[in-house]
Formats: C-alpha cells, structure tokens, sequence
C-alpha cells in the first residue's frame, strides 16, 4: 500500500512550522525555543487530556491540581536537601506527626469496618462520625505546631535532593493516585459529577500548596530547581533550552508510540466502544467503571509528568502560579481544536494555541495601546489605571468564545480522529 | 451568654445568610439540570453579572436608596433581574441551543457552559476591571445592634441589612416558587417536562417556553443571590469562583432535579461552612476548669484559608454514600 500523505494535515503542520521560524526569528532564537519547550510541556498534558476525553469521553475540569502536583513533585523530590532541618529535633517530631496520621487512618479504617462483627447502623453511624472528629483533631493539633516551627526556624523541610527523573516519575505516580481516588467515587455517576469533582479538587490541591508553608513555603516560592541537563550558566541559554526540549521531546515521541499503540490495539477499541456505546459495551460483558478508572489515572499521570516538566523548566515552585485558565482551559483549546481522540492532532493544537497564546500577550498590549493613544488623541478619553490588566482579561473572553465556537462549529477539531476500519 | 451571642453572631446570622444565598443558587442549577440535563457551570458566574448589573444600576442611580430607606442595590433588584433573566435566555439561544440541536452529548454542552464562564468572567473584568468594590455608593450599610434583656449577655446581636433582607427575601420566594410550581399551567408543565420530556412534547407542551421560563426563573434568582452577597460583603469579580462548588455541592446534597432539596442543601452546606470554620474554643471558654485537656486558644475544625475544602468534601461524602442526594433526586 502506497503511504499518501494527508493533504490537510501536512499543509497545516507545514504552516505550523513556518509560524514558530518566524516566532524565533523575530523574537529571538532563545525565546522561541523557550516557547517551544513549554510548549512540548503543554502537549504532555494535552495528551494526557486527549486519552481522557477523546479516546473515553471523560471531563476532566480539573487539569490544574493535576498539573501542580506535578509540579510540586518535581520540587519536592529534586530541590537540594535542608541539612539544618533534618539535623533538628523537629524531623523526628515531624515523623511523630505523621505516625498518629497513620494511626489515626488504620483506625478510621478499622472503624469502618465495624459492620462486620454485626453492630447496628444506627450506633455505627454516630460512632465513626465521632471517632474521625476526634482523630481529626488530634492529628491537626499534632501537626500545627510541630510546621509553626518548622517555618519559624528552618523556612521549610526542603526537598529530597534526587534527580530529576524521580521527581517526573513521583509527580506522575501522586498525580495518578489523586485522580485514582477521585475517578473511584465519581466515575459511576453522570459524567457530569466527575466535572464538579475535579473542578473542586483543583482548587483544594491548590489551596493545600499554597497555605502549607512548611512544605511548599507557600507564595515564598522555591527556585531555583535543578534541571536534568547543563543549565544557562553552563552551556548558553539557547543551547541549554534547546538540550531541555530534547529531553521533552523523547518523552513526547515516547508517549506518543505508547498511544498510539494502545489506540489501534484491543484497548483503545474498547475504550472507543465505550465512550461511543456505554450499553452495548457493557452487556458485551466490559467492566465500563473500570475500564474508565483506568484511563482516567493514565490521563492523569501523564499531566502530573507534563506538570512536573514544567515547574522544572520554569525553574520555580509557585502556588499561586497556578491559573485554571492557563492550566486547565487553554489545555481544553488545545484538545478540542486539535481534534480529540488524535494523538497528532493533539500536539499540533498544543504548539499552534501555546504560540498563539504567548503571542497574544504582546499583541493585545499593543492593540491596547493605540486605542487608548487615539482616544486621547481624538476624543480626549482618558483610559483607566488599570487598563491593561483589564485589557488582557479579552484573553479570557477569547478563550471562552474558542471553547464554545469549536464546539459548535468544529466539533472534532482540526485533524478529525480517525478510525480504522478493518474489512 | 456573651459566648452564645457570638455563636449566635457567627454561626446562626451568617449560616443563615450565606446558607439562603447558596439555596437561591442551587435552585437555578437544580431548575436547569432537570429541564435541560446539564450541569450548568455558568451558573456562578451568572450571579456575579446580576450582582454587577445591580451596581451599574445604583451607580447610574445613586439617589433612589435613601430616598426609600432600603440599599440602593436593593431598590434596583427587580431590573437588575429582568437583565440577567434576558441575558440567561440569550446565552441560551447563542450557546446552548443550538448544541442541544445537534443533539450532542449533555456532557458537551456543560463543555460549552464552561466556555460561557470564561467569557462572562472575560466581559465582567474587562468593564470592571479586577479590584473589589463596594456596592453603596451614596448610602451605608444599615448595622441594627440588638441588645439582648438578659444580665448576662453585655454583647448585642448584629444584624445587617442585607442579612435582613435576603431571609426575608427567600422566605417570599419559596412561597412563590412553591406556588408557581404546582399551581399554575406554566409550572406543571416545567414539572412535567423534567420528569419526562418526550412525553411532556407529545402531549403539547410547548418545551421552547418551559425551557425560556426555566432561564428567566434561574436568572432572576442568580441575580438576587449576587446581588444580596455583594451587598453584604463586597462586589468582586472573582465572587463566582468562590461560589461554584458551594452551589453545585447544594444542588447535589438536596437531590438534583429537587428545588426544595437544593433549598435544603443550601442552608447544609452553609452551616456546614460557617460552623467548620468557627471557633469552638471560645463557647468552651466558660467550661474550661472542668475540661480534662488544656483549651487551645483556637479550636477551629478548618482553618479558614480552607475554608473551600468544606462543600468539596460534604459533596463527595454525599456521592459515597447517597449519590441521589438527601431528598432522592431523580436525575443520576
């Protein structure tokens, strides 16, 4: 059979291409490798996106938590050790801590479990309640102010000083866990509660890292991170970025055959049966909660690898550095406008609105610019103070207005899935 | 008896507030997952327009509060809600329906409520700008100190406007809602419709309508419920973002498709916040020589930066163990 190219695909790939020269070649090559690293870090997640929702139709609004765990991972695990911290009395506290953490999970477990030697609900009920107030008491006070101090004396427990692959690796474990967690309750129900769940523990995720000072330094910010090749000071900027994105790029070529392999295999077919026919997949005896659990956790653990590379790149730990905007809509634009379900298209839609997205910032600014220099000039109106961060708020719009034109208009996206038929 | 006031002040008066507005949204999300079965996720961000169509009216307008002796805010509600009811039924007609047309999964359209979000959050900054304001403009915010007859009690009971009126406000609209529902034409059939639309079609039941009186109803209550919390605290253009999971998880606690539920599972999750939040040391204060355990200064379950864990976690306690709500809704 003769291999013939797609006429469309290539074409817009082509144009892709073109776009990102001429992005380096006005902005500078260092930039626009920058842009194109994070961009590679962006289509890691997008693709943990696509899995979830174009190979198993599954909502994931949450992108965010999933993101920053990443992230946090890569801190936590890379970021030179606090020898001052370790060497204190309060480690060993800190691990006293977490004992009754554990100790009051085992009984919290063991509590639960009291049906089993046949006590009544009605006693049950009251008594667990009880038991995991009293514990949850007992362990808060237990860590508050064994942290205080912690933050008062140390700053805070540093990282663990590994490399930087166990940081991604971690990142992508813990990220999978919470999503385990998170998919276990709500994948059973309408689709639409695993959207208000993971929404809601974005934000917790956030919240958490923000406020747990003794573990993140919270809005104190941790940097700088090590990298896993030769830094800026060592080899050049434009040498060390361009080293990073090949790092990332054997990752994404990596993901990418996986899929790509797991999509045309007996997986990705029922995976495509159930989200195209959820009955009939079950009555072909398919364990759909299962099946989605399954790919809901490996969405997740590719977007806490693709959070972790991120935070690595950026070479900075920040909370508050995490926008639902940036790290779970624009992840939607890219999906939805690539075309979901395609592993090709996915990433194009990551390179094409990460560039667009980068360069709306200065283009919006000076759009912004001549009008409120011509309205003064014609009309003498005076713009607001805070005019341009108003102003990049029509980012905001333009996104929304993306999300829903798509929808409505191209609702596959630019490069369409494609199924193979087998005669 | 100082210390039940202040669990009076902080617990009762402020659940009871926060609780009523947490309902009025929560009805709205319940209203239109039964009518139209999606979880609508411009729902918050549909109070922050009303709350700020209310402020453009009271800055237009700032003369008219005092002259009534009611906020100004307040006394431009009704249009306030006539705008955000037009604009609910437009979204609806731009975004929804032509989806719902297509005959897309309800998962897609929720997907598009998200993109409404962002773009109303867009517009509302870009007009706004991102600093927090205040709704009185020309008045202030009425503080009635009730002194309580006993000797005890040296503390009075605080009571805002705003408080006032949004209690006494939803008592009014559960009559009226309750009233509509079953005894008009228009009402059984929005009851009908979110019981089985098909049938409710075929049986001439005009679903455009149902599902415009659905937007207006929603609307106009997002509006109220915005406006009321931006009187009573601030107005800010993130307001939604603090609103979100705290209605959806009402709506969800009460039984989705179940207005008195979600009613219901508004004032659960507000208590539920306000009580998780309160400082339990200081009602133990007075019994502190018989405690068998030092009495820490503050005794909150969560500290008040987590304070958005609260209706996460009431939300996933209750999908563990009673997915259909407390009131058995019908949509699962």
């Amino acid at each position: 059979m003769l291999m013939k190219l797609p006429m469309k695909e290539t074409l817009m790939i082509v144009a892709l291409a073109v776009a990102v020269l001429l992005l380096i070649q006005v902005m500078g090559t260092a930039y626009g490798v920058r842009v194109l690293v994070e961009a590679s870090c962006y289509a890691i997640i997008a693709l943990g996106l696509t899995i979830q929702w174009g190979y198993a139709g599954l909502f994931n609004a949450g992108i965010m938590g999933f993101v920053a765990i990443g992230g946090f991972s890569a801190m936590l695990l890379t970021f030179p050790v606090n020898q001052s911290f370790w060497d204190s009395e309060l480690s060993g506290e800190l691990g006293v801590a977490f004992l009754k953490l554990v100790a009051a999970v085992a009984l919290v477990a063991a509590v639960m479990q009291l049906h089993r030697i046949k006590v009544p609900r009605s006693i049950r009920l009251p008594i667990i309640l009880m038991v995991m107030a009293t514990l949850y008491l007992w362990v808060v006070n237990g860590f508050a102010p064994v942290t205080q101090s912690i933050v008062s004396q140390h700053g805070f427990i540093g990282g663990l000083g590994l490399p930087v692959w166990a940081g991604w690796l971690v990142g992508g474990i813990l990220a999978g866990t919470v999503a385990y967690f998170i998919g276990h309750i709500c994948l059973g129900l309408r689709s639409d509660y695993l959207a208000i769940a993971t929404l809601g523990v974005a934000e917790i995720i956030k919240a958490f890292l923000k406020n747990s000072d003794w573990l993140t330094r919270g809005t104190l910010t941790v940097s700088p991170l090590p990298w896993p090749v030769p830094g800026a000071s060592e080899v050049g900027f434009v040498m060390a970025r361009a080293l990073y994105l090949s790092v990332t790029a054997v990752l994404i070529a990596i993901i990418f055959y996986l899929l790509h392999r797991a999509y045309n295999g007996p997986w990705g077919r029922m995976m495509r049966a159930i989200r195209d026919n959820e009955l009939s997949s079950s009555a072909m005896g398919k364990d759909v909660n299962q099946r989605r659990l399954e790919v809901f956790v490996l969405g997740c653990i590719l977007m806490g690898i693709g959070g972790a590379a991120l935070a690595t790149f950026n070479g900075i730990f920040d909370p508050n550095g995490y926008l639902p905007l940036n790290h779970t809509f624009l992840i939607w634009v890219m999906v939805i406008l690539g075309g979901p379900g395609n592993n090709l298209g996915t990433i194009f839609g990551a390179v094409f609105v990460y560039v667009i997205w980068v360069m709306s910032e200065p283009v919006a600014l000076f759009i912004l610019n001549s009008i409120s220099y011509l309205g003064d000039l014609w009309f003498a109106w005076e713009a607001p103070s805070d005019f341009s961060s108003r102003a990049l708020q029509a980012r905001v719009f333009s996104i929304g207005l993306i999300i829903t034109l798509v929808l409505r208009y191209a609702p596959k996206g630019l490069f369409p899935e494609k199924v193979q038929h087998h005669q | 008896m100082n210390e039940l006031v202040f669990f009076i002040n902080n617990v009762v008066i402020s659940g009871l507030t926060i609780g009523s507005i947490y309902a009025l949204g929560a009805v709205g999300i319940t209203l239109i997952f039964s009518i139209l079965r999606f979880a609508h996720f411009a729902h918050a961000d549909l109070m922050t327009l009303g709350a700020f169509f209310a402020f453009f009216l009271t800055a237009m307008f700032p003369a008219v509060g005092p002259a009534v002796g009611l906020p100004t805010a307040f006394v431009m509600l009704p249009l306030a809600m006539v705008m955000t009811a037009v604009a609910a039924v437009y979204i609806d007609k731009g975004f929804y329906k032509p989806l719902r047309r297509h005959g897309v999964k309800p998962i897609v359209i929720v997907m598009a409520s998200l993109g409404v979000t962002l773009m109303l959050q867009g517009l509302i900054r870009m007009f706004m700008g991102t600093s927090a304001r205040s709704m009185y403009i020309d008045d202030r915010k009425g503080i009635h100190r009730i002194e309580l007859p006993f000797e005890l009690a040296s503390r009075p009971i605080v009571l805002t406007d705003p408080q006032i009126i949004i209690i006494v406000l939803l008592v009014i609209i559960v009559i009226a809602l309750h009233l509509f529902l079953n005894r008009t034409r228009l009402g059984k059939a929005m009851r009908a419709m979110s019981d089985n639309p098909d049938l409710a079609r075929v049986s001439g039941i005009n679903t455009d309508t149902v599902v415009k009186v659905t937007w207006v109803i929603a609307g106009s209550l997002a509006a109220i419920a915005g406006t009321m919390l931006s009187l009573d605290v601030s107005l800010k253009p993130d307001l939604s973002f603090h609103l979100l999971l705290p209605i959806f998880a009402a709506a969800i606690v009460g039984g989705v498709g179940h207005p008195y539920g979600a009613l219901a599972g508004g004032f659960v999750i507000g208590f539920a916040e306000t009580l998780s939040v309160f400082n339990w040391a200081v009602l133990l204060r007075p019994f502190r020589d018989y405690l068998w355990f030092d009495l820490p200064s503050t005794l909150a379950f969560v500290p008040s930066e987590y304070k958005i864990t609260v209706p996460f976690f009431i939300l996933l306690a209750i999908l563990v163990w009673r997915p259909t709500g407390l009131f058995k809704g019908k949509v699962l």
